[in-house]
């Protein structure tokens, strides 16, 4: 009950202010422009997504989520109404998890409006709509992970800034764990086992199995627990700065 | 209704809180007076269940904040020192925040932001934007959070800091009428404060009570008749500390 209070204000917040818009505008123009130029959507003639659309979503994604999840707590310890929240008769992790919502339906909003690009594949050709859903699953996923850390690091600031940079950079990193041209490079300095282990705290190896339209269980249980963790975290260091 | 029992804070090697006690009950206007650095936020802080003592507990209408946070935190209604806001919110949507994470819903949450409007004086900017309102307007859409529940215990953390001798003024006159029925504590350093509309008072000093009683008891206690003259002999200057 008190969470939906608090993702209801949060969620207003965004849209009260320019923040969601221009996330969402800038997701749009980047995801599809990317698409039609990088992409090479209309001259690969594959009727699917994979490459030329949510390839780009992690690389999105690293500098977006940490936009729209920075001020979460920082903002919160900067004005000082954390100390209103804290007085509320709510618990804090109902709090955390109306914020967590409310910065992952800005993104979901954003990711959803990229619909004119399965009607546009829809109309090319005949690709599976399966794995279209697949993909979008798991492009909402990696965001919502990012989301989550982004979350975590603004707990520990009350500097927006300080956690934009901080969080950028860990989601980078993410993001090259496991990507190709990054992994083979590591290869050929370190051993098998480092590889396979930097690859797995990346975010590559759960959302390709996704955008293929591979459903695994391991990857789901990845998602939830990261962003689990991510989220208790956040309930810790909130609850060690007062202390 | 408040009974704060042997409370102590420490911030690593500091200690800023030092086994303090007190109780003001229902009908008390308890003014907390002492320099600033002598605790009186971090005990209210403590009281409100916003950080947990190091030792000691507090207790609201007999319910502890530190074993059962969410009844006790129902029953207080807080005013922070420097009157934190959404300040993306308007002063409807933030009363009508606080009301809904309060519990209230329906009429009855629209009856509570109404009455607060009113008694805080909001009417005018009701629909305004809070990052546009002056400081005493802003005073008082925190104050008016602070009412919207009807609490029996109130809270407030210098409550008439930064406003104008006129709202001050108000703000004291509504602290006196709301002390009839509630149990209030509220902090200071205006000593005019004190004798306006406290009915007792203690004098706060590096994390200690160093003086208690009614208004006329402290400034029997004071060698020129005069609050402020007590409070320079019984508190340290931050210097010499």
């Amino acid at each position: 009950m008190s969470s939906l209070t608090i993702f209801k204000r949060e969620l207003k917040s965004y849209f009260a202010q320019p923040t969601a818009y221009a996330i969402i505008v800038i997701f749009l123009l980047l995801s599809l422009g990317f698409t039609f130029s990088f992409g090479e959507f209309m001259n690969v003639g594959d009727a699917s997504l994979e490459y030329s659309f949510f390839f780009w979503h992690p690389w999105l994604y690293m500098l977006i989520a940490p936009a729209i999840a920075m001020k979460l707590w920082a903002d919160e310890q900067r004005t000082g109404t954390i100390e209103l929240l804290g007085t509320f008769p709510v618990s804090t992790w109902s709090a955390i998890v109306g914020k967590f919502l409310a910065a992952a339906t800005v993104s979901l909003v954003a990711l959803l409006l990229t619909f004119p690009i399965i009607l546009t594949v829809n109309y090319l050709g005949s690709p599976d709509n399966g794995t279209i859903a697949s993909g979008y699953i798991g492009s909402f996923l990696v965001c919502c992970t990012f989301i989550a850390i982004t979350m975590l690091v603004s707990a520990c600031t009350r500097d927006q800034v300080v956690c934009l940079i901080v969080s950028v950079t860990i989601c980078t990193i993410m993001v090259l764990c496991g990507y190709d041209s990054f992994t083979r490079e590591l290869a050929k300095a370190t051993s098998k086992s480092t590889v396979e282990a930097v690859i797995s705290f990346g975010v590559w190896d759960h959302f390709s199995s996704l955008t293929r339209g591979l459903f695994r269980l391991q990857d789901l249980v990845w998602f939830v627990s990261f962003i689990g963790l991510c989220l208790i975290g956040t309930s810790t260091i909130l609850s060690a700065k007062r202390a | 209704m408040i009974e704060a029992a042997k409370l102590t804070k420490r911030f690593g090697s500091k200690l800023a809180v030092d086994n303090l006690s007190f109780t003001v009950e229902k009908g008390d206007v308890l003014g907390f007076l002492g320099p600033n650095g002598a605790g009186k936020s971090t005990t209210m802080r403590m009281v409100t269940g916003f950080i947990p003592p190091t030792s000691g507990d507090a207790k609201i209408c007999g319910i502890s904040i530190v074993e059962n946070p969410a009844a006790a935190k129902r029953k207080i209604g807080y005013l922070p020192e420097s009157a934190p806001l959404y300040n993306d919110m308007t002063v409807i949507g933030f009363l009508k925040f606080c009301a809904e994470i309060r519990g209230l819903t329906g009429p009855e949450k629209n009856e509570a932001v109404e009455r607060s409007i009113e008694t805080c004086f909001l009417t005018s900017v009701a629909r305004q934007s809070i990052d546009t309102l002056s400081k005493g307007y802003r005073h008082r859409t925190c104050l008016a959070q602070a009412l919207l529940h009807d609490p029996e215990v109130l809270i407030l953390d210098e409550p008439t800091d930064g406003l104008d001798p006129n709202q001050k003024y108000e703000v004291r006159q509504l602290i006196k009428r709301l002390g009839e029925t509630k149990a209030i504590l509220f902090s200071t350093h205006i000593l005019e404060e004190v004798e306006a509309s406290c009915t007792r008072a203690v004098i706060v000093d590096r994390g200690k009570i160093v003086a208690d009683g009614t208004p006329k008891e402290l400034l029997a206690q004071a060698p020129n008749g005069s609050l402020t003259d007590l409070f320079r002999k019984v508190t340290t200057t931050d210097t010499a500390a």
